[in-house]
């Protein structure tokens, strides 16, 4: 017998050692999130995966699964702090959908419309931030990260390298490389590394590729990132 | 030439006119006008009041962005920046385009040239045309044609609703698609794509014949009121094919002077600026770019469909080639200078995109599935198309990082500036001197303006039509007399 937790009301089985987002992941339940992607190890950093387990808000990308969980996610509290987070990722950040290559195929603007949102609603920061276009074929545009440290532990558990890291603290927060220079192209990123393609925005870019995806064919088209991301439809 | 209104001698002790913003044209423009007591016209300007450097906003951004990006620059012509700025990355990636490619943009600029000159003709230009310069102001606009001639209003609309798309099939979207970029383009068109074009196109060949004898009725019944109003003779420039024909999406430069003589042809436009330079005034935020060679007084032209109809050789569809022979007899065999010609040289080119559409439609090459090319690659591209208002001059610099360092633009209604201002102080003078201001008379000068279908949000950037607001401001700057046109057309004092 295997054991389960109940989500939203769902019994929803789960595996010793999986989190609340594994068991929710495996079966088809949508639980919004950013930063985490099942192929890593989770990093707990978005919050936007954040549910009430019996009564107290923890983030299910981090939190064990355990027998008898009463765990509630889709409900317009959480939601709403969703939305919230979401908009807050917008303004930190420069995410110009119309002039981003990405469009269509983000996994921010994905999450944004799933949540429903129709305004950045804070006010933008407009930070100033490098894009490093030196390596060949990656291009790297601080103006869209999201710091989620995806590339960072690509780089370092996939890749056996370590390209990415983060540096400073709250809104000082800056993606940097692991250069002397502090520059792509002098790091030993290469095109075929997990690194390069892991981004779920468009930070990290395959260099001369934009726009190549016609629209209608692009990832997030025709289905939401819930059914993406499950793999089951939007219902 | 009436050069003597662009600067009055002694502006102090004139009073001032302003109408701002002109309306029925895109963008955010105004003209002023300085009259004495008399009501003479002693400086008359059409100018731009507002520019945001969309040069400066692309600097440091990776090449292949433009071509997307570059169309936010404009809701009306998107599609000719998108085609601009890929025509100038084909030359950054050293492509070759495939035939697929060059015919499927081809499609693309056709439909998107067809939907602009149908907006332009029925809903923006109609309303002058049908009811008169200085009819009924509340019945002069797209509703009261709607109303008056509903086949017509009827037509436009579906005439525009085609081009789009036309565009939605090629580019992803009706405005603002993806379809070029840098090397070719990312989407063909299907077979049932296809087939739903060509199921409409004849219907749109027959109502493009319509418009076309519709101008050109309208101005043959007063062929010297239309040959009149705002006058004046200027050099003319397009692309032009090899051949000479008329081709709006590629071609060599050709510029002929007010006497049909050429200034320059088949001139490769990768090295315009041998040819073209631009002037700066103080008093409008627009450009004045002119011909080298002539000089900064003698060397402003026309750009947009009147240059194009008298610049070519032949139109290279037969029902259009007939229509330009019948416009060019109208001229009496050489290029027609009137600037309400441009109405009539705008419903031929309609015509042609219609007829063109038609035949790439029966073109198999706009199912193939080879749609990018590149070779080696450069730091500098140029791309020029003939967009719906004339050339359209894309430039750009690339770093060995291929980040833009420097972009450079010049959009059709920058090309028109000088001749813009020009048909405003003709008509200032025909019409308006000493002569008590109306509302009807100061739509004559929006009429003049306005037969450039000048996109104001291309040379600045400023979206949204406003109400009009005109002021007459005595020597001492008060207002004296005030009238008010709000954006339904009505004017209260
Ligand atoms: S670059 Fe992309 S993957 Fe890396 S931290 Fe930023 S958003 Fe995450
Ligand atoms: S997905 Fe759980 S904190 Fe980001």
């Amino acid at each position: 017998m295997s054991k389960t937790i109940t989500i939203d009301g769902l019994a929803v089985p789960f595996q010793e050692g999986q989190t609340i987002m594994d068991a929710a992941l495996v079966s088809g339940v949508y639980i919004p999130h950013l930063c985490h992607n099942p192929e890593f190890k989770p990093h707990g950093s978005c919050k936007l995966c954040t549910v009430n387990v019996n009564g107290r808000n923890v983030a299910s990308c981090t939190m064990p699964a355990v027998e008898g969980q009463q765990v509630l996610s889709d409900i317009a509290e959480l939601n709403a702090d969703r939305l919230a987070l979401t908009q807050m990722l917008f303004v930190e950040g420069n995410h110009l959908c119309p002039a981003c290559e990405k469009t269509g195929n983000c996994q921010l603007q994905a999450v944004a419309y799933y949540l429903g949102m129709m305004s950045p609603h804070y006010n933008h920061f407009y930070p100033q931030r490098e894009a490093d276009a030196s390596h060949p074929d990656v291009m790297l545009d601080r103006n869209r990260c999201i710091y989620c440290e995806l590339c960072v532990r690509a780089s370092r558990e996939v890749d056996g390298k370590n390209v990415f890291g983060l540096s400073g603290r709250g809104i000082k927060t800056l993606l940097v490389v692991n250069s002397a220079s502090g520059l792509l192209g002098d790091t030993d990123l290469a095109v075929t590394d997990k690194a390069a393609h892991v981004c779920p925005t468009g930070a990290i870019l395959i260099k001369r590729h934009g726009y190549a995806v016609p629209i209608g064919q692009r990832v997030f088209d025709h289905i939401t990132i819930k059914e993406v991301q499950t793999g089951g439809s939007d219902e | 030439m009436t050069f003597e209104l662009e600067t009055a001698a002694n502006p102090e002790g004139l009073k001032r006119v302003v109408i701002e913003p002109v309306s029925r044209v895109e963008g955010h423009g105004k003209v002023t006008l300085l009259l004495d007591d008399d009501n003479r016209v002693h400086q008359a300007r059409f100018h731009i009041v507002e520019f945001r450097g969309f040069e400066k906003f692309i600097q440091g951004r990776p090449y292949w962005e433009v071509p997307v990006i570059v169309q936010r620059l404009c809701g009306i012509c998107p599609v000719s920046h998108n085609l601009g700025a890929a025509k100038a990355m084909d030359m950054i990636v050293g492509a070759q385009l495939t035939p697929s490619a060059e015919k499927l943009r081809r499609l693309m600029h056709l439909g998107q040239v067809l939907q602009s000159h149908a907006l332009h003709f029925y809903y923006l230009a109609s309303p002058d045309l049908l009811f008169g310069f200085d009819s009924d102001v509340a019945k002069r606009n797209i509703v009261g044609v709607a109303a008056a001639y509903p086949d017509v209003a009827r037509q436009g609309v579906a005439l525009r609703k085609y081009g789009q798309e036309v565009i939605r099939l090629t580019s992803g979207k009706r405005i603002h698609g993806t379809g070029a970029i840098p090397g070719g383009v990312n989407k063909n068109l299907s077979m049932e794509e296809r087939d739903s074009l060509l199921k409409d196109i004849d219907q749109m060949i027959a109502w493009s014949r319509d418009a076309v004898e519709l101008i050109k009725k309208i101005y043959c019944d007063r062929p010297d009121f239309y040959n009149g109003f705002g006058y004046f003779k200027s050099c003319f420039m397009s692309l032009v094919r090899d051949d000479g024909a008329l081709d709006l999406y590629h071609g060599g430069l050709r510029a002929r002077d007010e006497h049909g003589q050429a200034i320059f042809d088949h001139l490769d436009y990768s090295h315009y600026w041998d040819y073209v330079h631009e002037e700066v005034k103080s008093w409008s935020y627009m450009k004045f770019p002119f011909i080298r060679s002539r000089g900064r007084e003698e060397g402003w032209y026309r750009v947009g469909p009147l240059a194009r109809i008298n610049n070519c050789d032949f139109i290279p569809t037969p029902l259009a080639e007939t229509e330009r022979k019948v416009f060019k007899a109208f001229g009496g065999g050489s290029a027609t200078q009137a600037t309400l010609a441009y109405h009539w040289a705008r419903m031929i080119e309609m015509l042609h995109c219609a007829e063109g559409i038609q035949e790439l439609l029966h073109d198999n090459d706009l199912l193939g599935s080879d749609l990018v090319n590149r070779g080696e690659r450069a730091l500098r591209g140029v791309g020029v198309i003939e967009a719906p208002r004339g050339t359209l001059i894309h430039h750009y610099r690339i770093n060995e990082d291929e980040l833009i360092v420097r972009a450079n633009l010049i959009v059709s209604t920058t090309h028109n500036n000088h001749a813009m201002n020009e048909a405003v102080r003709q008509v200032a003078l025909q019409y308006l001197d000493g002569q008590q201001l109306t509302e009807g008379l100061l739509n004559h000068i929006e009429v003049a303006i306005r037969a450039f279908d000048p996109c104001l949000s291309c040379a600045t950037h400023a979206v949204g039509k406003m109400p009009l607001e005109v002021e007459l401001v005595d020597a001492g700057g008060n207002v004296i007399d005030r009238l008010n046109k709000n954006s339904d057309g009505r004017c209260d004092a």
